[in-house]
């Protein structure tokens, strides 16, 4: 496959991920995920394993299935209010493409958080682990570096940035 | 026209509040929040920090009391000092960041007055030339970077008080100390570190509402309905999959907040102590029969004892408050820090710990409650924050006068200067009516 096709697929995906998280796909967007994948947002670029250390979020398939029940439930008080989500994704940027298919590639994004009457921006940068399917791609890893991750938080991050 | 005497002021506070409800003004009033940060606050013992957050000379946190900017500093001579983060000098703030280290000096920014860890002034640049024969020397004190009045520690958590005169931290603490005791017992060294660094949320609500969500035991069953139905599904469902007993703890510690129904809620307990501090009985199964737990339990038998084990790992708490400002789950090692910012805006910082000597396993346990529950991700914390700003929103309103705390009033069990909540009514409002027992007696100068 060449150079341009692979940048081509990868950023359709890319686009497809942030896209499905604005319209609030939560299982499409969680098909995305291989059987084992993670999707992780560190306190810290610094940060370089997800696993026995604090993590804003990081979560495998179960726990992903947790969040999805806990926003679609009626008693969510939280999510009552009208909110909603815009992701711009770019900077595509392939670091590497195995033999087999799978792919490392950075991007960065900016998210607008519209919530009740209060926007918050939050941007920063993916990491993606992408494993080569039979049709596209799936997730293995998502990492999330927000820039703003170690600010206080003026409310929480109710799904997944 | 004369000014308001203090008096009369003390007197309007002390109305606002009655046994069993409290004007809603206690929660919105611009002057009421100034009056609680200069005699509660910025007078009692606040949570600073924990020892091992400043390990090495040098280092250094800034946090809050009050209003009252602070830094939390390791001196070279091993000593943990709390600084007004203000320099003598035209009042700049010293340290601009959350943390770092400093060096062997303080140095302002601004015209390099330099000092030592403990505050004490180090040198002014044209000592000589600039300031002869004014009031800067270097015996002024007023040169100095002012002290927190009074710092003391237990067991590696730092507190200070800004107030020269009061109870010692362990009077202060009373019995509500069981949450450093309890944490640090459950550690094989006895000891506990910090895991750096903590997490910061904020709601834009009194920061008493905060306090008195924490032993609310009838709310997690209506507020955190859908995490926990959510988790308690998925729980079943890998269960079915899985082996018995294999199924995370942290399915358990997110679905218990559905599947403990308000009536098993009754049947827990707050004991409420002086200074408005409380302790919330256990709910969870933190004493499960898995190999981790057993290789933990095998450790802590070896270095206390069969007895002495069954004791510290018996001791029954989830919640203990230390009024006004910190909140404490020392089964899990973690505590919430509430620093006021407005009177509708209160930061919490959230910090988790390791029990030193116990295996990482047990860490790992502690680490996803801090994750799931207390990240800024959190699916528990996101509806408390949400009632919390409805309940600042509407208490700002003219629909009402009082907030009530009824809940099981006058059914409290009286034990001297300890009140429990009665039996099956563990659901009671008196965590809340203690709390504001003591906001009186501070607010109204009776106070320690």
């Amino acid at each position: 496959m060449s150079t341009l096709q692979v940048q081509h697929d990868v950023e359709q995906f890319l686009y497809r991920q942030a896209g499905l998280l604005d319209a609030k796909q939560w299982q499409a967007w969680i098909d995305l995920f291989a059987p084992d994948g993670v999707y992780w947002m560190p306190p810290d670029a610094s940060y370089e394993t997800w696993e026995g250390q604090p993590a804003i979020f990081a979560e495998d398939k179960n726990l992903m299935t947790v969040r999805m029940g806990r926003v679609q439930h009626p008693d969510a008080w939280s999510q009552r209010p009208l909110w909603g989500t815009s992701h711009v994704v770019s900077n595509v940027t392939i670091d590497k493409v195995a033999k087999n298919g799978d792919v490392a590639v950075r991007s960065r994004f900016h998210m607008l958080e519209l919530r009740r009457d209060d926007v918050r921006h939050f941007a920063g940068q993916y990491t993606h682990q992408l494993k080569k399917a039979k049709s596209g791609y799936r997730i293995r890893l998502q990492r999330v570096d927000m820039t703003n991750a170690q600010a206080a938080y003026d409310y929480v991050l109710q799904v997944w940035v | 026209m004369a000014m308001p005497q203090l008096k009369e002021r003390t007197m309007d506070y002390v109305k606002m509040v009655e046994p069993d409800r409290v004007r809603r003004q206690v929660y919105t009033d611009e002057a009421i929040f100034a009056a609680e940060m200069a005699r509660i606050h910025e007078q009692v013992w606040i949570y600073v920090g924990h020892e091992s957050q400043v390990p090495r000379s040098g280092d250094y946190y800034t946090t809050r009391i009050g209003r009252q900017p602070m830094i939390l500093v390791r001196g070279s001579d091993g000593k943990v000092n709390v600084l007004y983060n203000r320099c003598p000098h035209r009042g700049t703030m010293i340290c601009g960041d959350m943390k770092g280290n400093t060096g062997d000096q303080f140095r302002c920014s601004y015209h390099a007055w330099t000092f030592h860890h403990d505050g004490s002034l180090k040198s002014i640049p044209m000592m000589e030339s600039g300031y002869r024969d004014t009031r800067v020397a270097r015996d002024n004190p007023d040169c100095s970077v002012k002290r927190a009045a009074r710092v003391q520690s237990y067991r590696g958590f730092v507190f200070a008080s800004l107030a020269g005169d009061g109870p010692t931290l362990k009077e202060f603490l009373g019995p509500a100390i069981v949450a450093f005791d309890d944490m640090c017992d459950r550690a094989p060294d006895g000891e506990v570190e910090i895991v750096p660094n903590c997490f910061r949320v904020i709601q834009r609500s009194n920061w008493k509402l905060f306090m008195e969500n924490q032993l609310d035991a009838l709310h997690p069953s209506v507020t955190h309905q859908s995490t926990g139905r959510a988790a308690h599904e998925v729980e079943k469902r890998l269960a079915k999959q899985a082996k018995k007993g294999e199924v995370p703890l942290s399915y358990h510690m997110l679905s218990a907040f559905a599947t403990v129904t308000i009536d098993k809620w009754d049947g827990f307990q707050t004991i409420n102590y002086p200074f408005g501090h409380s302790v919330l009985t256990g709910y969870m199964g933190l004493r499960p029969q898995d190999p981790d737990t057993r290789a933990y339990d095998k450790i802590m038998i070896k270095r206390y004892g069969k007895k002495r084990f069954e004791e510290i790992v018996g001791v029954n708490i989830h919640h203990v408050l230390v009024y006004p400002g910190l909140s404490v789950q020392s089964p899990l090692q973690q505590l919430r820090a509430v620093r006021p910012i407005g009177v509708d805006r209160t930061l919490t910082e959230i910090w988790h710990f390791r029990l030193k000597g116990a295996p990482e396993a047990i860490y790992r346990r502690s680490l996803a409650y801090y994750n799931l529950v207390n990240s800024p991700a959190t699916m528990i914390n996101a509806d408390d924050l949400e009632n919390f700003w409805k309940c600042h929103q509407g208490l700002s309103s003219d629909g009402g006068d009082w907030v009530s705390f009824h809940r099981h009033y006058g059914r409290d069990i009286v034990k001297g200067e300890v009140v429990e909540s009665g039996p099956n009514m563990g659901t009671s409002e008196a965590p809340m009516r203690n709390q504001m027992k003591a906001w009186v007696q501070y607010m109204g100068g009776s106070g320690g």
